[in-house]
């Protein structure tokens, strides 16, 4: 077996993933294997930073498929997505019909102009392109960016890995690809496109995930200084803030802190780099001051109660 | 192995079918709480289940996630559901043999009650010690001297003070209120009559049709829709009255062509927009009525407003909406907060409106402290005790007009 096969286990999924550096939790894990062993779009739900994107690019590199991207964004419509016609070819070629009369009926022409060779293709239909070698990963990024009546387009594909050209007709995948949508959830997503996806909702990671995935996205982190970062944030989490730093936000975090040559956490650097990990000046008003003191204090005792 | 390549694995049902059996009566069960869980979906989980999710009970609560729930909320719901629906010891060794019996949850052993409530009557629909609901009893007052029938003098009748009868006439008035909002350009185009950008696939489809003849050229233009409403009614006791006609109004908007969210908060937030879906105002409502339960309580603004920024406002309020805030602004206690919620709340709208029915008063003055921290934050102040403040709140919201800065309070008059 080729090391891009598909995994054939949960089991293998989690490992084969980790070999990647991405640490998943079993759910996640569960639901790729499905999405993967069903042929069913992924839909990942989940506050910005957990590694939605992520997922998708490390599964192309662990299937050695080519990763196709679609950010999503308002105002994109089909021609920006799926495909457009190159209209100033199409203009050169009647103006080349005049010029050399070659003779060509009216409805030659017209059927000419509409072919496949006009044809610019965008991240949709690439990724259904029958042409493909292989079938790639297409990760539609934060597609709640997207306004709704752009869900209506994923709708086809999404369902049955086609898109219908009306002057050309319909372009189906001969493989489907392993499509992975996400979405940082700023609107609700509508009930068709979900419809068609198997549903994760990836959460922020616990104690144990956060330190393994820290310690292989950031090589050569002192494991006490690591300790410390992951149970601060932690603790951060259980505030009430406006935003909540996710798991990127702690990696940032952690090289910021590695470049200042910090050994271990202290008020003081906490104060200095707190716009590493939160982004609303709200939340950092208020951990200013005796707050982040208070935090790391209790940061200190939990690790003085249970030694690692 | 590589069966991404086949076409995709037909559902082959299990030898007994009681597995099949019992996730279908599990997704009956879910259905039954609210969770719309499709046929489809029942027919995806079955699928899933051939190819994982039967070595652990954890593995098979996963694969059941994946493909029951569709959003976050349920995740909850489904937990408890699945925790009771599956109780049963040596479930894991039996499913492998397909030979799972009919889960029994009405005998001896019964779990304990479940505290979602839809989930417990749909686990035990006939639970004998749960309290009938209590139908909805409105107060009718019989006051002769106020039969008169005439449009104008309803228009101006206070909500809080009509009868019955005049009631049903406000609302029958209400609903043929025309609201037309004012339509705002979006990002995505549609074909145009007018020159404006050319839509060079129509241009050239047209050339193509007469062989490359000089075209006709055709247009597209920006394509404009309402600016979206989000509906934040108090339903405390001294507003219950208003609040209803409120929520008649909010249906109203939502039946025309924007689109409307509404929440009502009282001592806590319920989203109630799929409740007002409904067509009809009078069932609309009282669905509300029915879902909410601290209808004409006790009010906290804060809290109600943290918790709508906090959970909603990055989900339903865009940059485009208009927000309809109704209450009276009469909170107690920390106004500092209050103040910090409503200027959060005015930054991630495009326009915010207070409709406060203490504006009946003619010689109203923003005293209270609640309303002095809340005033400075709003675009708009406005009257909401009758149909004619109504009408003319509707008329403001058909202007188009650009968010201007909010009326400082008024100096308190001396008394």
């Amino acid at each position: 077996m080729s090391d891009t096969a598909l995994p054939t286990s949960i089991d293998d999924t989690l490992a084969r993933l980790a070999q990647h550096d991405y640490v998943a939790d079993r759910p996640l894990a569960t639901c790729l294997y499905l999405a993967l062993k069903l042929q069913r779009p992924l839909f990942l739900e989940g506050e910005p930073g957990t590694g939605k994107t992520e997922i998708a690019r490390t599964l192309a590199t662990m299937l050695g498929r080519p990763l196709i991207r679609l950010q999503c964004y308002e105002g994109l419509d089909l021609s920006g997505a799926a495909y457009e016609w190159n209209y100033a070819r199409q203009m050169m070629e009647i103006r080349l019909a005049e010029a050399t009369h070659d003779g060509r009926s009216k409805d030659a022409l017209g059927a000419d102009l509409f072919s496949e060779r006009f044809l610019t293709k965008r991240a949709l239909l690439q990724a259904i392109d029958p042409a493909n070698p292989v079938a790639p990963v297409l990760l539609i990024d934060e597609l709640d960016r997207a306004d709704e009546p752009f869900e209506a387009f994923l709708l086809e594909v999404l369902a049955d890995y086609q898109i219908t050209i009306p002057e050309l007709g319909t372009v189906r995948a001969t493989q489907p690809p392993i499509v992975i949508l996400t979405s940082n959830r700023t609107r609700e997503i509508h009930d068709a496109v979900k419809r068609r996806c198997l549903y994760h909702w990836v959460d922020f990671p616990d104690v144990s995930r956060e330190l393994a995935i820290l310690q292989r996205r950031v090589p050569g982190i002192a494991d006490t200084l690591a300790r410390q970062i992951v149970a601060f944030v932690q603790q951060l989490r259980s505030i009430e803030l406006y935003k909540l730093p996710g798991i990127a936000e702690t990696i940032d975090w952690t090289r910021a802190l590695m470049e200042l040559d910090a050994l271990v956490l202290d008020p003081e650097l906490i104060q200095h780099t707190l716009g590493v990990l939160l982004k609303y000046q709200d939340d950092i008003a208020r951990m200013q001051g005796s707050e982040a003191a208070r935090l790391l204090e209790q940061v200190r005792q939990q690790a003085a109660e249970r030694p690692a | 192995m590589d069966s991404i390549n086949g076409p995709v694995m037909p559902f082959r049902a299990p030898r007994s079918g009681r597995l099949a059996e019992n996730v279908m009566h599990f997704a009956r069960v879910l259905r039954t709480a609210g969770m719309p869980v499709g046929a489809d979906r029942v027919h995806t989980a079955l699928a899933a289940l051939q190819v994982a999710g039967l070595a652990s009970r954890r593995d098979f609560h996963a694969v059941l996630a994946a493909c029951l729930i569709d959003r976050v909320e349920h995740r909850e719901l489904f937990d408890q559901a699945f925790v009771l629906f599956w109780k049963d010891p040596d479930l894991m060794g039996r499913m492998r043999a397909l030979m799972l019996p009919k889960v029994q949850l009405k005998d001896a052993a019964r779990p304990d009650v479940p505290e979602n409530r839809r989930l417990g009557e749909a686990l035990f629909p006939h639970q004998p010690n749960r309290p009938d609901e209590q139908p909805e009893q409105e107060q009718i007052e019989v006051n002769a001297e106020l039969t008169w029938n005439d449009r104008e003098l309803l228009r101006q009748a206070d909500f809080d003070t009509m009868t019955a009868d005049e009631w049903r006439q406000a609302k029958r008035l209400l609903a043929q209120l025309q609201v037309v909002l004012p339509p705002l350009p979006t990002r995505r185009q549609a074909r145009a009559k007018r020159p404006g950008t050319v839509d060079a696939r129509a241009t050239l489809a047209a050339m193509a049709r007469q062989g490359g003849e000089v075209p006709q050229l055709h247009w597209r233009a920006p394509r404009s829709q309402p600016a979206p409403l989000v509906v934040l009614a108090d339903i405390s006791g001294s507003m219950s009255r208003y609040s209803r006609m409120l929520l008649h109004f909010a249906h109203v908007l939502g039946q025309a062509q924007a689109k409307v969210d509404s929440f009502v908060f009282g001592t806590r937030l319920t989203r109630t927009t799929r409740l007002l879906a409904s067509r009809d105002p009078d069932l609309a409502v009282s669905q509300v009525v029915r879902a909410v339960q601290d209808w004409s309580g006790g009010t906290r603004i804060t809290t109600s407003l943290h918790e709508f920024n906090q959970r909603w406002a990055r989900r339903v309020v865009s940059s485009r909406s208009t927000v309809l805030l109704i209450t009276d602004g009469l909170e107690h206690g920390d106004t500092r907060a209050l103040s910090f919620e409503m200027a959060r709340l005015h930054k991630s709208c495009r326009r915010l409106v207070w409709l406060n029915p203490l504006l009946r008063f003619d010689r109203f003055e923003p005293r209270a402290a609640g309303i002095q921290a809340m005033l400075p934050h709003v675009d708009r102040f406005v009257p909401a005790h009758n149909l004619q403040s109504l009408s003319d709140l509707v008329a403001a919201l058909t202007q188009p007009d650009t968010p201007r800065p909010a009326p400082r309070p008024r100096p308190a008059a001396g008394a």
